[in-house]
């Protein structure tokens, strides 16, 4: 078991790795940099800037340094190494690894990504964490609601709620509900930067959009997988020695049902996270899916790398603590 | 002597066998068809594909000829008034005009066709790729089995929507986002990602397909690997295969509109032939810069995409409720 997470602990690593290269690669065939967005600077200033900050150098292999250092009669392997990888990639590369995300270029680097990322963080994970507490809420209630009253009229609605969560993207939500808002109940739902300090009123609206597609996933899985138990023998057993149907409902059942859920937290970090940069953008919420967002187009090469490697991370782990809380949680299932 | 002992044979057992797979699907259609939401959902989006391909002759109007003089800017749908005449409601127009004239209904016709074509030639792409690396890494050897999930956990890793942002941001200047006013970049955006449950579904039920004794007895029987994969495992695995291929379908809808949304979808064109004029998703990022001055733009493509995404979801559920009776 120990060994099991660790190797998993471990595969991050690479996976992160692959992410990193992939998205390296990407973002520098797309045209224009990060010095392209406002008006056009000057050549001498736009080549000054760029050495500043290394974008100079090449994207790669550094084999022109490698052959300099070797010229000057450098023999020490390692620095010709050193040298060899002088290249963008590696170099943001290293310093990652020393915790260094680079400097923001949107800022002209008076910041640095992991302090934007830091100061952005909280208001995301906020957003998730409210998000993710209304789905739950909601989502198992309905679920077991519908799968008690199978084939009423309740669980039509259920049906077609949580259909409608899965089905309909969280951009159309999020552009009618600021309309609907705005139009009908004149409240605008965009707020200013400083409200969204603490956890504030502001969160609630972005907040049940976001939630609604894990809301749809949950009640859809509590539903089948209530109805799924609802069949076990264990059931009849506990209804033929007379158990109050509540009681059945909540200590077999339920206790059993609940455990399928586990296996969706994976799609639904993929699916917060996907959803925060739409719902973010939409509602102007200054946390990281916006950031990614606005990073794209102002090509701030070190923004997208961190917000994207951090996103992939945040997923990894999801995944990896379903994988290995399952294990924990159903002891049926081996570990290979 | 061989001859005369299979002749009468084969027939019978061809048909037996036939009969058997047909009462299977039957079965499957029967159990659809009774999911009456499910074959409301499957008549609707048969509508949808009529309304795609004869887009021309239902449009009222050009998609993409601005009109402005009789249809003005902004024009309302046709059932709200206005003081201004340029702006009051009028049949010619039902869902009004947006800001350069152009008539609304006939673009939203027209968009069907980019929502119809993303969703199914991404559901074939990304189902031929997850099937074949399903396949491969369930039947092949322990190793190919490893080294195939390793890499699809590494492609499972991506956040698909940042990892979409990306690639359009990268190749959408290049000529190969240019194909088809960047349609067919948008294919392969969208099935390069979402290819990795339907490979982890399908080696799954490779897996477990593969050690029942209808296999054992058709490789004793001298059967190749390839006929086995083929006639033996790949039908037996179909099943989750035409379900979540059903569902991949709205996820790959969404996306579209998604990225056409956040600007880097679909090209919109100003050809006036042009087969693919515009997006919903770009319809609704149009409408969402001018609800107040006219509403419809807004509602029209949100209220149409969102029921093409619901009947495709209904159509799934009532598929994977008809093919595995199992799993309700």
């Amino acid at each position: 078991m120990a060994g099991y997470v660790v190797r998993r602990v471990l595969w991050i690593i690479p996976v992160l790795l692959t992410v990193a290269v992939i998205t390296f690669f990407l973002m520098y065939r797309a045209p224009g940099g990060p010095w392209s967005d406002r008006r056009r600077l000057p050549e001498a200033t736009e080549a000054a800037l760029n050495a500043k900050f290394g974008l100079d150098k090449p994207l790669w292999f550094n084999g022109r340094a490698a052959s300099d250092a070797q010229a000057r009669g450098e023999n020490n392997l390692l620095r010709v190494g050193r040298a060899y990888l002088d290249s963008q990639f590696f170099n943001y590369l290293f310093g990652v690894a020393r915790g260094d995300f680079g400097p923001s270029y949107q800022s002209r680097g008076t910041e640095s990504v992991q302090s934007v990322l830091r100061r952005e963080f909280p208001t995301s994970a906020k957003l998730g964490l409210v998000a993710i507490t209304l789905a739950l809420l909601i989502g198992i209630p309905l679920g077991i609601v519908g799968a008690l009253r199978q084939g009423s009229f309740f669980d039509h609605l259920t049906l077609i709620l949580a259909t409608t969560g899965v089905a309909i993207p969280s951009f159309v939500v999020a552009v009618l509900a600021i309309v609907f808002f705005s139009s009908q109940l004149g409240i605008t739902p965009i707020r200013r930067p400083e409200e969204w300090d603490g956890l504030s009123t502001a969160y609630l609206l972005p907040a049940i959009v976001l939630g609604l597609g894990p809301m749809a996933l949950i009640a859809r899985l509590t539903r089948s997988a209530m109805v799924d138990v609802g069949h076990q023998e264990y059931i009849r057993t506990a209804r033929a020695k007379g158990l109050a149907e509540g009681i059945v409902a909540r200590r077999h059942m339920l206790r059993n049902a609940l455990l399928p859920i586990v296996t969706v937290v994976g799609p639904i970090a993929a699916e917060l996270v996907t959803g925060s940069i739409i719902v973010e953008s939409i509602f102007n919420v200054p946390g990281m899916g916006r950031e990614f967002v606005t990073s794209i187009s102002a090509r701030d090469y070190s923004m997208i790398m961190g917000t994207t490697l951090f996103y992939a991370f945040l997923v990894v782990l999801a995944n990896l603590l379903v994988d290995v809380s399952y294990s924990f949680l159903d002891p049926r299932i081996r570990v290979a | 002597m061989a001859k005369t002992v299979a002749v009468p044979l084969q027939p019978g057992a061809a048909l037996t066998h036939r009969r058997q797979v047909r009462s299977l699907r039957r079965a499957a259609w029967q159990r659809f068809r009774r999911n009456r939401l499910a074959l409301l959902s499957l008549i609707y989006i048969g509508v949808l594909v009529a309304v795609a391909l004869s887009a021309p002759l239902l449009a009222p109007h050009n998609p993409v000829q601005s009109d402005i003089r009789a249809a003005g800017a902004f024009r309302q749908a046709a059932w709200i008034d206005d003081a201004n005449p340029q702006r009051a409601g009028s049949w010619t127009y039902p869902l009004g005009s947006d800001s350069i004239g152009r008539d609304v209904f006939s673009r939203l016709l027209f968009g069907t066709r980019v929502s119809l074509l993303v969703g199914l030639i991404t559901a074939l792409c990304t189902l031929s790729i997850g099937v074949s690396v399903g396949l491969a890494a369930g039947y092949g050897g322990k190793r190919t089995d490893n080294t195939l999930m390793r890499f699809t956990d590494v492609v499972y890793a991506f956040p698909g929507l940042l990892f979409f942002i990306v690639i359009q941001i990268a190749f959408r200047d290049s000529w190969a986002g240019n194909l088809l006013n960047g349609l067919v970049l948008l294919f392969v955006t969208l099935s390069i990602v979402s290819w990795t449950n339907v490979a982890r579904l399908v080696r799954g039920e490779v897996l477990s397909v593969k050690e029942r004794e209808f296999i054992e007895s058709a490789r004793a029987s001298g059967a190749g690997d390839r006929r086995i994969i083929f006639r033996h495992i790949f039908p037996n695995v179909l099943g989750p295969i035409i379900v979540s291929g059903a569902y991949i379908i709205p996820g790959a809808i969404a996306a579209e509109a998604t990225l056409s949304y956040l600007g880097i979808g679909v090209r919109p064109s100003v050809a006036l032939d042009a087969p693919f004029p515009t997006s919903w998703g770009s319809m609704i990022l149009d409408g969402s810069k001018s609800w107040e001055s006219q509403p419809w733009m807004l509602l029209g493509p949100s209220i149409v995409f969102a029921s093409v995404t619901l009947a495709f979801t209904f159509v799934g559920d009532g598929l994977r409720d008809a093919i595995d009776p199992r799993q309700q």
